[in-house]
């Protein structure tokens, strides 16, 4: 008996489907059932089954002709931060609840085009503010992981948690999710999938819901090292629609995989060693350094000594740009508006009623740290440190080709735990922002199990639009690893 | 940093964000102690440091200068809170 169609690889499916082994309704209908037995996670926003049977049957039409794009007949979910045209786009806000694109995002747009189905959208934290999916008006996604003996629920990570969660639960073969200070990795790390934020420029940002604009950017999360490459792509290109997407060649990233490392200067920044991060982090780093040098590596131990400013230095700028990005929403062109006589008071109370707690938090942030007599003590040190951590990672590429860190300082935590304090629920992002601050490639691999037999990650970070030593690398960890646990199917008692 | 009452005010306003009189104090109270943590930058030395402006520092592409969109009206306004006769509609500004 073979496995369930929904727990194949994105490879194994795209390999079937090419051998008419198995046709793209069929496994579209396997993925919808799951879907439907999974409620209870609270993963998926909206479920789109009606587009999902049409995109299958046109899949099928294709491939029958021996035609199709690289995702042809793959059932795909995407994050609600991607603005999908006629099709419910809310960011995780009140304030968009309703809101129907008129247009397209670009990144999802070359998915249909390479022939992806679309099974829905996922939920996310609110605006894509947050690391346990918590934030969200549409209530918090609960991990398909269960600690051993305990059957309280834990946050998937955020704020793509409810694709982290998709994928985990194998509800789709892949999820698109977006990664601002750690939004692809840390959610990834916290359900044992895979998480690959590209190289700022790799993909279009053009019709993605901005939080930040100048660190946003979108990202696979597979279940595999070569999903991640075959789904990255076709996610990536250039776009007229956007300056920032880089107009470069996107080579054929799953031929990167296989390829030995053996040669490979791998470096160990002695600044991620941080007091107080658990034992079995740090072993599960020892342990990765252990099987990248096994495989012929050369491991480096490097400094990036700017590394801890790098977090509050994105409590700047990220706030910053948020607050400017988020003064769109007014009540005027759409989503929700709260009427009052004067204009002024209809801005307030709608923005007021649209925007939760932790968004509102980062607009204010971002609003005292760009106003008048604090622009300088602020944002503009936050910009030059910035630099500062550029040039850290600059001075490493020197003598290493890529980085190897812990993804993640802990592993999932209980829902709640962290809500009261702030700055408690930025600090799980302190491995992953450097990477965004200086517009790098970073994956993240499933690696290991905590005491408590929880997914843990460790992420390789590489040099700019050199995706492909980040996969070449995070390939020989996770064959390494042989990370093979799924969480026990809990939920599907409960929907 | 600390902030108090009347700059969380005065911040939420210049944010249009209305804000309930018992929400300024708490707020306060986490807004400083987010600041305060975030203030350790100031240790860092930036002297002769450009601030950073572009993350991968690439060229910007140039176009042809052509009109590529437009003529979709109807697509603007259809997601508005309220339109009449083509237009945005909000509250009297001109008396």
């Amino acid at each position: 008996m073979s496995a369930a169609l929904n727990d194949l690889s994105l490879a194994e499916a795209r390999d079937m489907l090419g051998a008419r082994e198995v046709s793209a309704q069929e496994l579209t209908d396997a993925h919808l059932e799951a879907m439907q037995g999974a409620g209870a996670l609270n993963a998926f926003v909206v479920e789109t089954a009606d587009r999902a049977h049409a995109d299958a049957v046109r899949s099928d039409e294709r491939l029958g002709k021996g035609e199709g794009g690289i995702l042809e007949g793959i059932p795909v979910a995407i994050k609600d931060l991607f603005c999908t045209q006629g099709i419910s786009s809310t960011a995780g806000s009140h304030i968009l609840e309703g809101f129907l694109p008129p247009y397209e995002s670009t990144v999802t747009a070359n998915m249909w085009r390479e022939g992806a189905v679309m099974l829905g959208k996922t939920n996310m934290d609110e605006f894509a503010m947050g690391s346990s999916n918590e934030t969200s008006f549409y209530g918090p996604v609960r991990n398909p992981w269960r600690a051993n003996g305990d059957d309280r629920d834990r946050v998937p990570g955020g704020s793509s948690g409810g694709s982290a969660a998709a994928v985990a639960a194998s509800l789709c073969l892949g999820a698109t999710g977006t990664d601002t200070g750690g939004s692809i990795r840390q959610p990834a790390a916290f359900t044992g999938i895979v998480g690959l934020k590209p190289t700022y420029g790799r993909c279009s940002r053009w019709g993605i819901v901005a939080f930040a604009s100048s660190l946003d950017q979108a990202g696979p999360m597979t279940r595999t090292v070569r999903d991640a490459a075959i789904m990255l792509r076709a996610m990536a290109g250039h776009d007229p629609k956007d300056s920032t997407a880089v107009d470069v060649a996107i080579p054929d990233y799953e031929a990167a995989l296989g390829r030995s490392v053996k040669g490979l200067r791998i470096g160990i920044p002695a600044e991620y060693r941080i007091d107080g991060t658990p034992g079995e982090i740090v072993e599960l780093w020892d342990e990765g350094i252990a099987w990248l040098k096994e495989a012929g590596a050369e491991i480096v131990e490097v400094s990036l000594p700017h590394t801890k400013y790098a977090l509050p230095a994105y409590y700047i700028v990220a706030p910053a740009e948020a607050s400017s990005n988020l003064a769109r929403y007014d009540g005027v062109r759409y989503g929700l508006r709260h009427d009052r006589d004067d204009l002024t008071d209809m801005y307030e109370a709608t923005r007021a009623a649209g925007f939760g707690a932790e968004v509102k938090r980062r607009i204010l942030i971002g609003t005292y740290v760009l106003s008048a007599g604090y622009y300088d003590a602020y944002y503009l040190q936050a910009q030059k440190v910035r630099t500062l951590i550029a040039d850290d990672f600059r001075n490493a590429w020197n003598k290493v080709d890529a980085l190897l860190t812990p993804t993640t300082p802990e592993s999932a935590f209980g829902i709640g735990e962290k809500s009261d304090d702030p700055v408690a629920m930025y600090l799980n992002d302190i491995f992953t922002v450097p990477a965004n601050m200086a517009g790098l490639p970073a994956i993240s691999v499933p690696a290991g199990l905590s005491a408590h037999g929880l997914p843990l990650g460790l992420q390789v970070v590489g040099r700019a639009f050199d995706e492909e030593t980040v996969l070449q690398v995070g390939h020989v960890l996770e064959r390494a690893a042989a990370f093979d646990h799924r969480p026990a199917p809990w939920w599907r008692d409960q929907s | 940093m600390s902030l108090d009452k009347a700059t969380v005010a005065r911040i939420a306003r210049l944010a249009r964000v209305s804000l309930p009189e018992k929400d300024l104090a708490p707020l306060a109270e986490e807004l400083s102690g987010i600041l305060t943590w975030i203030e350790q930058l100031g240790e860092v030395n930036t002297d002769g440091v450009a601030p950073m402006t572009s993350v991968v520092g690439h060229a910007l592409h140039h176009r042809e200068d052509q009109v590529t969109d437009g003529n979709c009206r109807n697509d603007v306004l259809a997601n508005a809170p309220e339109s009449t006769d083509g237009y945005f509609v909000v509250p009297k500004v001109v008396e």
